[in-house]
């Protein structure tokens, strides 16, 4: 990186420019020029592909060919211990996994996982977005505040909700004996265990939600609301009527961006679960698809079959994608 | 002033118009002052944000006699630094440091210089097939890495990777959200005028993003390799793949370990938790303000 300041106006090599040609056209000159403007051109043809090629070469290696090949190696039996030798199956790993009751279970944790962390997250975050976005003292503090749990290790943030969340001993089993509620045992229950791993995903993202939030809000344009206040509108209907509609792109972005990120949830219940397996508890009650993938793969050592779940994975992806931007489309025709 | 007038990063124009900075904040800011009811939400958010880190301390600095009690601890006990020792020691987070400084450095760095190339080419040169590109590049950031895991394993496995960094810091170099940044950045930071200058004083392309890009994206370039090493060093399912046997964990990779264990001792992961996060912690404290910046800047324009 440099540290030139005097840039703006990097210093001419003269003679060098096209366009500006110099004394004296003897041959040699004009064959000077011509070799100096088809370099020119070649720079100007090609350095656009030099610049953004890295990008697009590191992308085939490490992004669309393992797409692929995790595509083909679930047609194979793939064990771990010998990853290079693959035996064809054709849909065999896909009807195996289908036929287990704990994939089942890992797509509706998956699922219910996703649902209550991702929909309190995000009407939080817009609650939170929302009061930031008043005048406040000290709103970079609070910003900055928001934003802490983001830097915090899924790692580190699960070891301590774990301790949060004990039974006998935790804080939050305290605090709620203090209202009257009996210890609740969060990671044996089925929806209190998926309550707290939730929270985990709720705790590190909401601020970092926010503030996209308050970004978009920012920029929306006053006399919106202005010509909303003199038609007479109440905060709620300006709220309602100018803001959600103006911040649909950003709530849309948001949203796929957490259902990717819901559909992989691994490390929270991964070290949620007291005896650090890939089970997800010891009724599988909070185990996820990452999981069960991890599980397959590398407890059990099927490779194979954990590129079919990994595929099946990504097909539910693309369905709900496609489902969404129907729905988006369908809402912009409407209104 | 508060600081929600100050320029934001993205602004084309060094220093507006007074009047200019007055309008921006009065949309900014919006409609009221917060009143106390806002300022208690706030405050209650502070304490939920803040709370499981300060607790972090609490617990890593009691002994699990102690935090097998109720009520649980709520202030500190006298054996912090003892617990920090062993838990730096146990996990081998000396190395680990070292391993995760080098993970997030390399790949931040990388990405940075990447992206800061390929933005500048999307953002300001005409070249056959841009649009097109472009859209690939965004729609790289919706394939999820989960489904690229076994292929890289089998990758590592027949290279002989396995616990090695570089297994780690490649597949990390791929970042369509870092390409896209700095194209928003560099599409209004970045005056056309600057360029063809550059380019009539015979400049050739390199030149230019040497001399020219390089310098205005300066900003940008911190706020993105910050959001990168923030990631990389908090990134756990892949180093957790690939380092697992016994060579050289990542920080993520060590404190997972620490979880292990019949008789896990609590206190001593906390300790090591702390430990694992502190130095993400310092940097917030420090560059805080960009980083928000940053992530506003990059939701705004995307």
């Amino acid at each position: 990186m440099t540290s030139r300041h005097d840039t703006a106006a990097p210093p001419a090599k003269g003679g060098a420019a096209p366009g500006r040609p110099p004394a004296g056209d003897t041959a040699q000159a004009e064959r000077k020029r011509a070799r100096l403007s088809r370099r020119w051109q070649r720079d100007m043809r090609w350095s656009p592909y030099a610049f953004i090629s890295p990008f697009f070469l590191l992308f085939l290696a490490f992004g669309l060919f393992p797409l692929i090949y995790t595509g083909w190696a679930s047609l194979h039996t793939v064990e771990l211990t010998a990853p290079t030798d693959m035996t064809w199956v054709g849909l065999r790993n896909y009807t195996r996994i289908f036929d287990d009751e704990f994939f089942w279970n890992a797509a509706r944790n998956t699922l219910t996982i996703g649902v209550i962390s991702t929909v309190p997250q995000l009407l939080m975050a817009m609650g939170i977005a929302h009061i930031l976005n008043y005048k406040l003292r000290g709103s970079t503090f609070y910003r900055v505040v928001m934003l802490a749990p983001y830097a915090t290790s899924i790692a580190a943030a699960s070891l301590v909700f774990v301790l949060l969340f004990g039974r006998d001993y935790g804080m939050i089993n305290w605090v709620l004996n203090l209202v009257g509620i009996d210890n609740v045992d969060w990671q044996n229950g089925h929806w209190s265990s998926q309550f707290a791993v939730s929270s985990i995903i709720i705790w590190r993202w909401t601020g970092y939600n926010a503030l996209i939030y308050l970004a978009a809000m920012q920029a929306i344009p006053q006399d919106l609301y202005e010509s909303a206040a003199l038609d007479g509108a109440s905060r709620w209907r300006q709220f309602v009527h100018v803001t959600l509609p103006s911040l649909r792109p950003t709530i849309l972005f948001t949203v796929v961006v957490s259902t990717i990120g819901a559909s992989q949830v691994f490390g929270e219940p991964l070290l949620f679960d007291a005896n650090k397996g890939a089970s997800g508890g010891s009724q599988h009650q909070f185990q996820t698809l990452g999981l069960y993938l991890y599980e397959q793969g590398w407890i059990n050592q099927h490779l194979g079959r954990a590129s079919a779940i990994a595929w099946t994975m990504f097909l539910i992806l693309i369905v709900i994608g496609l489902v969404n931007s129907l729905i988006s489309r369908r809402l912009r025709a409407s209104s | 002033m508060t600081s929600t007038l100050t320029k934001p990063p993205a602004d084309p124009v060094p220093t507006p118009p007074r009047r200019a900075r007055r309008a921006k904040a009065g949309r900014a800011g919006g409609q009221l002052h917060a009143g106390p009811l806002a300022y208690g939400i706030l405050a209650l958010l502070t304490v939920v944000s803040l709370f499981p880190l300060v607790w972090t301390a609490i617990a890593a600095s009691r002994d699990n006699q102690r935090l097998a009690q109720t009520p649980p601890p709520f202030w500190f006990g006298a054996n912090l630094f003892d617990k920090l020792q062993i838990a730096w020691v146990d996990a081998n987070l000396g190395e680990a440091f070292l391993n995760t400084t080098l993970v997030a450095g390399t790949s931040a760095l990388t990405i940075v210089f990447l992206s800061t190339i390929a933005g500048f080419a999307f953002a300001k040169l005409r070249f056959k097939g841009r649009n097109a590109l472009l859209l690939i590049v965004i729609g790289t950031m919706t394939v999820p890495p989960q489904l690229s895991i076994i292929p890289l394993y089998m990758m590592v496995a027949k290279l002989d990777w396995s616990d090695q960094l570089q297994a780690v810091i490649l597949p990390s170099l791929v970042n369509a959200f870092g390409v896209f940044f700095m194209r928003q950045y560099l599409l209004q930071a970045l005056p056309d005028e600057i360029i063809e200058a550059a380019r009539v004083d015979g400049a050739s392309s390199w030149r230019v993003v040497w001399h020219v890009v390089f310098p205005v994206a300066r900003p940008a370039m911190a706020v993105l390799g910050m959001l990168m090493f923030v990631q990389a060093w908090n990134d756990f399912l892949w180093p957790f793949l690939v380092l697992t046997q016994n060579g050289s964990p990542t920080v993520q990779v060590a404190l997972a370990g620490l979880g292990r264990g019949y008789t896990p001792d609590q206190a001593l992961i906390m300790a090591g938790a702390l430990l694992g996060t502190l130095p993400l912690l310092l940097v917030f404290a420090v560059f805080g303000k960009q980083i928000v910046g940053g992530i506003m800047q990059g939701a705004v324009k995307g």
